[in-house]
């Protein structure tokens, strides 16, 4: 299996499902010659040709609803935000038009698209593109949001989300693309809401995905030099949420800690606590942690954004408190 | 509208050439190591910012856009302020907490501060112009967004309104023939983008963006009508980008010979040929500024570079007007 990096992975799937079904299509916002904001669509111009990769004006709201659009009349279109932030410019055509008109026109009509959106902090650049808004988005029926953490797990998600039915808001962690990983050649899948274990321990549980994922693994391996077996659970999948594997893991360790990037108020850890309470009361030994974004729009200088973010410390301190 | 006097030439030369100068330096920073990127150049657009910037009263208000350093140099932010903002500093505009040309200053009538989002000033720059009107004040609003930017929802939901409650405020258009690798073609259908000011019932006026003087009273008589009660004016300046999109930006997408076309008609080169031929600038007088200039930067670099980040603690504070603890949603 090679190791590629999660930048390559998704390259790939893309590539892939295009060559495998020409329905498929990309539109974005210099998705074309100069080959996307993160290069993720680099040479695909000159591969596909301007009919299957289209450039859009600055002009999110189209991006959202003509991809939407063309998915609805047949269409496989991948339509890429230059990051989260613009997409929520587009925020009501993916979750009034995408995300409803399946469920509203009785099922009579679906809108089979992906969007792609990078997004996340960490690199300063400032409040307004810096955001880690997947809540928001996981917040409505309809929409399906994945968020992957690996290479292995980013190809084959968006394949699936590719081939789905349903529309599906494809969250790409702009720190993660440099991460390599073992994927293999052949044509695979991941399903979609289906979270799975990537580190088994039995003192505390870790609850994660995407980059908080990575941020979580790393607090594991420092914690198992000092004795403490950290299980780390990847949700994948924002929406479907799949707890199977969270809750599996919580009634053999009584101990949790939700790792996530985005701000902590109203965010996926309160969803993910309020789940396990909810479902495995009875096997709470300690408070369910929460280790996420300080309540503040990131600042740009270095320093002060680092102190605001997730890190290895503040999910091992977390970890120490309740084992 | 007040013409300009020709004493006053020489600033407007004076503050082309520091927009420039500042932006080499700050490019230079950044291939140095000293300062982090988000530096977009506005090379070839010198007189745009700098000329309609004069045009305005100094209560009126500005709506900036990344590459308006000229706005910012008329209405008085210092050369050091702004190398403590390239450098993300604590003594500057936004106090390390944004970066870039991202500057506010209120008082100066810098008025709306560039949030990244295309054109998301421009509906905010509308409702300031909006609150002139509510309260009588005989004040003027100025935004600027580029061709690219004119694809957004954003752009024509504040225009219309602004037309349509006639409000006072005067929309510059920089056409500078790119968006990032997007040209104008892939951009918009029409042959001129100031035909669309007929489309929303205002006058819409073509200027030639990199002659300052033409730009000045382009921008000063839509000034004077917004001032007049007549609302807004839709001026497409007519431009070339003449760098990347960012620091970062080789630009290979850019024909050379669409360059070298525009190198021609070079807004600085230009007024200075203007000013020789009027005897207002000879050789010695222009070394003379280049000097100054120089000095004045190297003073900005120097003092930002001492100059202290912001307290980590600081992260949490500025998050409400009120000062509300911010620990907990
Ligand atoms: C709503 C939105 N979408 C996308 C971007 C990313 N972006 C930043 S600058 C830019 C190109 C802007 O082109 P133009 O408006 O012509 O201004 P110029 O850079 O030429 O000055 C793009 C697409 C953005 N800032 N805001
Ligand atoms: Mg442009």
């Amino acid at each position: 299996m090679a190791r590629i990096t999660l930048r390559q992975a998704i390259s790939d799937a893309l590539r892939e499902e295009m060559q495998r079904d020409e329905n498929v299509f990309i539109m974005g916002e210099e998705v074309g010659v100069w080959g996307g904001t993160y290069a993720v669509t680099r040479g695909f111009h000159d591969e596909f040709g301007d009919k299957r990769v289209r450039d859009t004006p600055i002009s999110e709201m189209v991006i959202g609803g003509a991809a939407a659009g063309a998915a609805m009349n047949g269409l496989r279109p991948v339509a890429e935000f230059m990051t989260i932030n613009f997409a929520m410019l587009a925020l009501d055509q993916i979750v009034n038009h995408a995300a409803k008109v399946h469920y509203m026109f009785g099922g009579q009509m679906k809108a089979p698209v992906v969007y792609r959106a990078p997004g996340g902090g960490g690199r300063q650049l400032g409040a307004t593109h810096s955001h880690t808004p997947d809540v928001i988005f996981a917040h409505f029926p309809g929409l399906t949001v994945v968020s992957p953490g690996t290479p292995y797990d980013a190809k084959g998600l968006l394949k699936s989300a590719i081939r789905s039915d349903d529309p599906v808001l494809f969250i790409e962690h702009a720190t993660l693309y440099q991460l390599r990983g073992e994927v293999p050649e052949e044509d695979y899948t991941v399903p979609i809401g289906v979270s799975e274990v990537k580190r088994e321990g039995s003192d505390v549980t870790i609850i994660s995905y995407a980059q908080g994922l990575q941020v979580s693994l790393e607090a594991a391996e420092q914690l198992a030099k000092e004795g403490v077996e950290a299980e780390v659970v990847d949700l994948r999948s924002l929406r479907p949420l799949d707890m199977g594997p969270a809750l599996e893991s919580f009634k053999k360790t009584f101990r949790a800690v939700v790792v996530e990037e985005g701000h902590r108020g109203y965010g996926i850890g309160a969803e993910i606590v309020a789940r396990l309470q909810e479902e495995a009361f009875d096997y709470i030994d300690a408070p369910i942690k929460r280790v996420a974004q300080d309540e503040t729009p990131l600042p740009y200088s270095q320093e002060l954004e680092q102190m605001a973010l997730i890190n290895p410390d503040k999910v091992i301190a977390a970890v120490k408190e309740i084992v | 509208m007040d013409r300009l006097t020709p004493q006053k030439y020489l600033s407007l030369y004076i503050d082309m050439r520091r927009m420039r100068a500042i932006e080499e330096k700050a490019t230079a920073l950044y291939y140095e190591g000293r300062t982090i990127g988000r530096i977009y150049s506005g090379r070839g657009q010198e007189a745009i910012s700098v000329g309609s910037t004069y045009a305005l009263a100094a209560d009126d208000a500005v709506a900036p856009m990344n590459r308006d350093l000229g706005t910012h140099l008329v209405r008085g932010i210092t050369v050091r302020e702004i190398f403590c903002q390239y450098l993300g500093r604590a003594n500057s505009s936004n106090r390390g907490k944004d970066a870039g040309l991202h500057i506010s200053s209120p008082e100066r009538g810098v008025m709306v501060n560039m949030i990244s989002n295309l054109p998301a000033s421009l509906p905010v720059a509308v409702g300031i112009a909006l609150a002139f009107k509510i309260r009588r004040e005989l004040r003027v609003a100025l935004t600027y967004f580029g061709d690219g930017a004119s694809s957004t929802g954003a752009s024509h939901e504040g225009i219309n309104f602004a037309a349509v409650r006639r409000l006072p405020i005067v929309f510059i258009c920089e056409n500078n023939q790119w968006a990032l690798s997007t040209a104008t073609s892939k951009q918009f259908a029409l042959e001129h983008l100031v035909e669309r000011a007929a489309g929303y019932g205002i006058p819409g006026i073509q200027v030639d963006g990199n002659d300052v003087l033409a730009v000045y009273e382009t921008t000063a008589e839509a000034v004077a009508r917004a001032r007049g009660g007549e609302g807004p004016t839709f001026i497409e300046a007519v431009t070339m980008r003449m760098k990347g999109h960012s620091v970062t930006d080789p630009a290979q997408y850019v024909p050379q010979s669409m360059l070298d076309a525009w190198e021609q008609k070079d807004p600085i080169r230009r007024f200075g040929n203007h000013l020789r031929q009027e005897n207002l600038l000879d050789d010695s007088l222009d070394e003379n500024i280049t000097g100054k200039i120089s000095a004045e930067i190297d003073d900005a670099v120097a003092y930002a570079e001492a100059s202290p980040f912001l307290p980590a603690e600081e992260a949490v504070t500025d998050v409400y007007a009120e000062g509300i603890a911010t620990t907990y949603a």
